[in-house]
């Protein structure tokens, strides 16, 4: 394992981070700021508790993964997209390094940067509205899984993307709307029957539901397929990115 | 001289169909300066590109110092040096940042030590807190090579190293390369400038249509395909015809003035007899002059132009 590569290619992905600071960790947390204030504060007193929970804090696992999940795809498809479209992955190419230590690099920095804009909009959160985590080790379990399935989805984004354009397509398109419609301001139990069957088959809704069940302590959906939902698609992407680098697609003439 | 590549029916076909290479054959001997030449699109980038692992093969096998380019790739991409011929760089990094950068990649640790050798040689050593985006083109040249030699390669490929650069720089790179090479650096290069290839390489390889049409210690391909032509002005009142179609002259007459022709190759047993007919037609040798057959000329005849 070239352990120094990877430690590169983190420290290089952070230091653009650290770089351009205002863009990547006070932009989306102020964002977040303002759907509290708005939808937690303002119109979240006027709304009924959801199982015993207040509007403003049923929200707060939905706000912390829309934002996680989202800055999760943009770091990473931004963090291969970029060498891409610089030329400068020739260097990576040509450099002793395996596939598993790239995207290891890639993805941790991706991590850690969706972590730290996590933790940082939970603690903001709890400031704004009243929040008790029942738990704490399940919660940050799964906003991990969470910020690591999405960044390898980021990765494979970036390196199908073609253009800075077609980087956002699919966060703005797809992403974005399910996790709306996943469950983020809502339960999906106020939905009528049919509707909540097709909410099935919407992902984001067992990562949700997982999520908000560490805070609270109830779900729309069991643990357990919340759990499975996420290993699942971490394992897709896992196998999507072995393809990808077994076949060089997008990456090698 | 022992091989430090050896490169065996190589072949390259992209997607598109376009056959980049095509049955390459090519041993890389250890401590030479070896130069690819050949027209835009002759395969020159995609063979530096294959070897160093950024473009799969279709077919073929690489060895570099004994070890397969695929199974045994962390091996040889350590042997490696790779100076790409667009300048490809992060543009708000600092210059010490992205050498640093490279060397890790390549599994070594900082060498602060090291590293400040290697821009003192390039004459970067005082721009190194510089962001890249600063630097001028000739500057941002440098550091790729300075990237590329982070990791002390023992092979170095320089893809069109000069090309786009002012002269001054062309030499001070000219001197590099020697340089590197008199440390045992094996240095394969691809040019456009033949003058570059005829000053500083020990070998020539002309790659034409994905093709390796020939590979030449670069003296001798100049002996070999060069071809003199000497000129002799004599004065005489015999008929030369009989002499120019021995010898294939060419004659251009201008009394009491003759301007022979004589085209010499290093292979030529006939020279002397020239000249032994020369004297009998009591031809006075006014003027002799020779012109040498440049390795541009050679190169374009190889190349069928």
């Amino acid at each position: 394992m070239n352990f120094q590569a990877i430690k590169a290619i983190y420290i290089f992905e952070m230091s653009r981070t650290i770089r351009t600071l205002i863009q990547s960790i006070a932009s989306p947390v102020i964002s977040t700021v303002l759907y509290f204030i708005v939808f937690g504060s303002a119109i979240g007193s006027r709304m009924q508790n959801i199982s015993d929970v207040s509007y403003g804090s049923f929200i707060v696992p939905g706000l912390i993964l829309l934002t996680v999940c989202l800055q999760s795809i943009s770091n990473a498809s931004f963090g291969i997209y970029f060498p891409k479209f610089l030329g400068t992955i020739n260097e990576l190419l040509s450099a002793p390094v395996s596939y598993v230590e790239v995207v290891i690099g890639y993805v941790s920095a991706a991590v850690t940067k969706s972590m730290v804009i996590g933790l940082i909009i939970l603690i903001t959160a709890s400031f704004l509205v009243d929040l008790t985590i029942e738990h704490p080790i399940w919660m940050i379990a799964i906003l991990f899984l969470s910020c690591v399935s999405f960044s390898l989805l980021g990765f494979i984004i970036g390196i199908w993307a073609r253009s800075f354009e077609q980087i956002t397509i699919v966060p703005d398109l797809i992403i974005t709307p399910l996790v709306f419609l996943g469950g983020s301001f809502y339960s999906i139990n106020l939905l009528p029957e049919f509707w909540q069957k097709v909410t099935l088959f919407n992902p984001i809704v067992y990562l949700i539901s997982g999520f908000r069940w560490s805070f609270f302590g109830n779900a729309d959906v069991s643990i357990g397929y919340s759990i499975s939902a996420i290993l699942l698609f971490t394992t897709i992407c896992i196998l999507i990115i072995w393809r990808i680098f077994w076949t060089g697609y997008r990456i090698k003439s | 001289m022992s091989n430090i590549i050896e490169i065996r029916e190589l072949n390259k076909v992209y997607r598109d169909g376009t056959i980049a290479l095509d049955n390459i054959n090519l041993d890389i001997q250890h401590g030479e300066i070896i130069s690819l030449l050949g027209p835009n699109g002759a395969g020159k980038t995609s063979l530096i590109s294959t070897i160093c692992g950024i473009t799969n093969p279709s077919s073929g096998e690489v060895f570099v110092d004994g070890y397969d380019i695929k199974k045994d790739y962390r091996k040889t991409r350590k042997l490696i040096g790779l100076v790409p011929q667009e300048i490809s760089l992060e543009p708000f990094e600092k210059v010490l940042d992205v050498i640093r950068y490279s060397r890790n990649l390549f599994g070594y640790s900082n060498d602060d030590d090291h590293i400040e050798k290697i821009l003192k040689r390039l004459m970067l050593w005082d721009k190194k807190d510089k962001r890249i985006v600063e630097l001028s083109g000739g500057m941002k040249r440098r550091v790729i090579i300075a990237k590329a030699l982070s990791h002390n390669p023992k092979i170095l490929f320089l893809d069109e190293p000069t090309a786009g650069v002012d002269v001054d720089l062309r030499i001070d790179m000219w001197k590099l390369i020697k340089k590197l090479r008199s440390d045992g650096v094996t240095i394969i290069l691809t040019t456009h400038y033949i003058e570059e290839a005829e000053e500083i390489s020990d070998r020539i390889s002309i790659i034409s249509q994905g093709k390796i049409l020939l590979t030449e210690n670069k003296n001798e391909l100049i002996e070999k395909m060069g071809q003199k032509t000497i000129t002799f002005i004599v004065e005489t009142k015999k008929n030369l015809d009989s002499l120019a179609k021995k010898f294939d002259l060419s004659i251009t007459k201008n009394n009491p003035l003759t301007m022979l022709n004589y085209n010499y190759k290093t292979t030529d047993d006939t020279f002397n007899e020239f000249l032994s007919d020369l004297n009998k037609l009591d031809c006075r040798v006014l003027n002799i002059d020779t012109k040498e057959k440049s390795l541009e000329e050679i190169f374009l005849d190889v190349v069928g132009k």
